[in-house]
């Protein structure tokens, strides 16, 4: 299974380390990592996805609570959390049409176009993971010539 | 009265806040090794009352601040320096990780400004020991010292305890602040302990009545809470036979009718035996380690699994459990000790299972074979059984001798054993046993030995002699590395290879080099006397007793099979 993992920590050094290395020393995989400071200054959010069977991941959480520098553990219920990523695509254009066809597909996928050159365009796409797949796809056969992507940011929403 | 004038806001260098501190939290004394980075603390030493006890390598000083935390429920205290210190301690960190030990470690670093410079002894200490504490500090101001070392204890040894360390950037032990000795402090993120939930013992307690043939299996965390009087009520109110893990050994008196021993690799063959054939176990304060439980599979089945720990992360990491219990694995069964009384649950009957219990218990104490030599490891392990107060602390090393101890020491007075059973790190018994002697001088402590394992930290003798600890090792001297020996010849067809130690050193002459009594026993007369002199003797003692470099532990349950697959002696 596919989990997103909200975990608030205290604001200070060396706490990525410790919870990056927390998972290699555990054996579990990260798929994607986030961090970031939140509405207390005091604290950052990190949100992880990670990948493994349901003892797994519910292992991941204890042990994340465990560490004392975690103040918060959350798996968060991704139909019950809004989850985005944002993610740069540098794409190759081949011939006089692909500017245009790459424009449409951005539109499409509600993305934004930068940086267009006479050999190449940079789209920008803030998505769900698996959006972002569709979309790189779909961009694949112009040839994508470099990708950065944030890694996930989750919020559980209200009530859930 | 110092520590009253400073309860006050005064002003004082770091080094003198971190021996203020630890005085505060009652430390006596610290096992460690002066050097460059840790002068300014060193100094503080004439002028407090906490006792220095010089060690020879800082590896040493880890395990006597384990050994001591160990026997004494509170954290040992170890000091290193900079770099080459500091890495030094770290298998000793990594041992107290492994075994749950409350110790504080505490480091000198080199400057702020020269840290990340590659300077002379630096070390990243931080990084390097974050996997293997439970957490670390590393103060950049004086002022942030008091708060370190009063969070440090606090997490030490609260909840599952385990290993602090404290990095000390020696320009923060020479500068000079106003310092504030917090007595009320929060961390947020750090819950040691949650209450027990009450339906789950509930449950508990119905799953063992309605089972056929339940069990106990104690493990480290029932020792760790000193839960042995709970643990006793539990097992004779219900009538539950008792094995432990081997870190378990002596949670429940192994003289006790009901009492199995270890299970395991080396375990007891009635304790595996009975295991395996169990429906229902209570499984308090215990990992299911590898070494415990062999292949997870077979143990899972068939089997309801209770498991109690104080540790939340521990339940279903390696077991699945039915149901779970989390918290104090003592205020666990005192719910249940009040339970079984309200249910005027009295002893039960001696059922089908306790007979077979008993049964199994009684053949193979007739049946397993031993050694047949006059000095073979049972009859020497069960001659120092016989002759040592009940009371008395045994550590041991790592390897053949301490599976030897789990198989033929019976613990008496439990919570008086103690090993390195999770990393296994050869060297730990005597410096442990020197710790555990600091804690407990009123009773003997012995360091049950093998020659490989003791020829790792017997450089201990000078601090065991200048310090005056009187200990006694004994050494089960194969002169081989004997366990690898062993699974050279059961699963490497005889190919010995970098086992032989030779007939080097002499550890009498040994002993006596280094000012210690130095006693060799070669017979069963010999020994008697040996262990009455040592005992009467006010000088750390070291036994040697020449064995068959050719026995081995016996049962043993090959690595990645079930428990119902003993090997026995042939």
């Amino acid at each position: 299974m596919w989990a997103i993992l909200s975990i608030l920590v205290e604001n200070k050094p060396g706490i990525l380390f410790k919870v990056t290395h927390l998972f290699r020393s555990r054996n579990f995989n990260i798929d994607s990592i986030s961090v970031g400071v939140t509405e207390n200054p005091g604290y950052s959010r990190m949100t992880i996805t990670t990948v493994g069977d349901e003892k797994q991941v519910a292992q991941i959480v204890k042990q994340l609570d465990k560490m004392i520098d975690t103040v918060e553990v959350k798996h968060l219920d991704e139909h019950k959390a809004v989850y985005r990523e944002l993610s740069i695509f540098k794409i190759r254009l081949n011939n006089a049409n692909d500017s245009m066809e790459i424009n449409k597909l951005a539109n499409a996928y509600g993305a934004k176009v930068h940086d267009v050159k006479k050999d190449s365009i940079m789209v920008e796409l803030t998505a769900t993971p698996d959006q972002i797949k569709a979309f790189e796809d779909l961009a694949r056969p112009f040839g994508i010539l470099e990708v950065a992507r944030t890694g996930v940011a989750a919020l559980q929403r209200s009530g859930a | 009265m110092e520590i009253e004038m400073i309860t006050e806001m005064q002003s004082m260098t770091g080094a003198k806040a971190l021996m203020t501190a630890m005085e505060k939290e009652g430390v006596r004394q610290v096992f460690g090794l002066p050097g460059g980075a840790n002068l300014p603390m060193y100094d503080e030493f004439a002028r407090c009352d906490i006792r220095h006890i010089l060690v020879r390598h800082e590896q040493s000083a880890a395990h006597m601040a384990d050994g001591f935390g160990r026997v004494s429920r509170k954290p040992g205290v170890c000091f290193a320096t900079s770099g080459p210190g500091a890495t030094n301690i770290l298998t000793g960190i990594a041992t107290a990780q492994a075994d749950s030990a409350p110790m504080v470690a505490v480091t000198g670093q080199v400057p702020v400004a020269m840290i990340g410079r590659d300077a002379f002894q630096e070390s990243d200490i931080i990084g390097m020991a974050n996997p293997v504490v439970k957490y670390a500090f590393q103060p950049r101001t004086a002022g942030e010292v008091p708060e370190a070392v009063r969070k440090g204890f606090y997490i030490a040894e609260t909840g599952r305890p385990g290993p602090v360390l404290i990095d000390i950037p020696k320009d923060v032990q020479q500068n000079e602040e106003e310092m504030i000795f917090p007595d009320e402090f929060k961390i947020q993120g750090y819950h040691p302990w949650s209450d027990p939930d009450i339906v789950a013992v509930e449950k508990a307690v119905d799953a063992l009545m309605h089972a056929q043939k339940p069990i106990i299996l104690a493990g480290g965390g029932a020792i760790i809470s000193s839960a042995f009087a709970e643990l006793q009520a539990v097992a004779e109110t219900l009538m539950l036979p008792v094995v432990t893990t081997f870190k378990g050994k002596g949670a429940f008196p192994e003289t006790h009718p009901l009492a199995l021993g270890p299970i395991g690799m080396h375990g007891h063959a009635e304790a595996n035996k009975m295991m395996t054939e169990a429906d229902c176990v209570l499984a308090i304060g215990t990992r299911f380690s590898d070494r415990s439980v062999g292949t997870f599979e077979a143990f899972e089945k068939r089997l309801k699994i209770i498991h109690m720990d104080v540790d939340p992360a521990e339940i279903g990491k390696n077991q699945t459990a039915q149901i779970a219990v989390v918290g104090d694995v003592r205020a666990s069964l005192r719910i249940m000790v009040k339970i079984l009384a309200q249910k005027a649950q009295s002893k039960a009957e001696e059922t089908p299972w306790i007979k077979h219990v008993k049964e199994t218990k009684a053949y193979w104490k007739e049946n397993l074979k031993l050694h047949p030599g006059e000095m073979g490891a049972a009859k020497i392990l069960r001659k120092l059984r016989e002759l040592l107060p009940p009371e008395s602390i045994i550590t041991t090393e790592v390897g053949q001798h301490q599976m030897w101890a789990s198989l033929f020491y019976d613990v008496i007075q439990p919570g008086t054993f103690f090993s390195s059973t999770g990393l296994g790190t050869m060297g730990w018994g005597f410096p442990a046993s020197i710790g555990a002697k600091v804690a407990r001088p009123d009773v003997p402590v012995v360091d049950i030995a093998g020659d490989g394992s003791f020829s790792m930290t017997e450089n201990s003798l000078a601090t065991a002699v200048l310090e005056n600890i009187p200990v006694i090792v004994f050494i089960l001297n194969n002169y081989s590395l004997g366990m690898v020996a062993q699974w050279q010849r059961t699963f490497y067809d005889r190919r010995m290879i970098g086992v032989d130690q030779g007939r080097c050193p002499d550890y009498v002459k040994l002993a006596e080099s280094y000012g210690a009594q130095g006693l060799r026993a070669q017979s069963m007369d010999e020994l008697d006397g040996a262990i009455k002199t040592a005992l009467k003797s006010d000088i750390a003692t070291v036994i040697d007793i020449p064995i068959d470099p050719e026995e081995d532990v016996l049962p043993f349950v090959a690595p990645g099979t079930s428990l119902s697959e003993m090997i026995l002696p042939s």
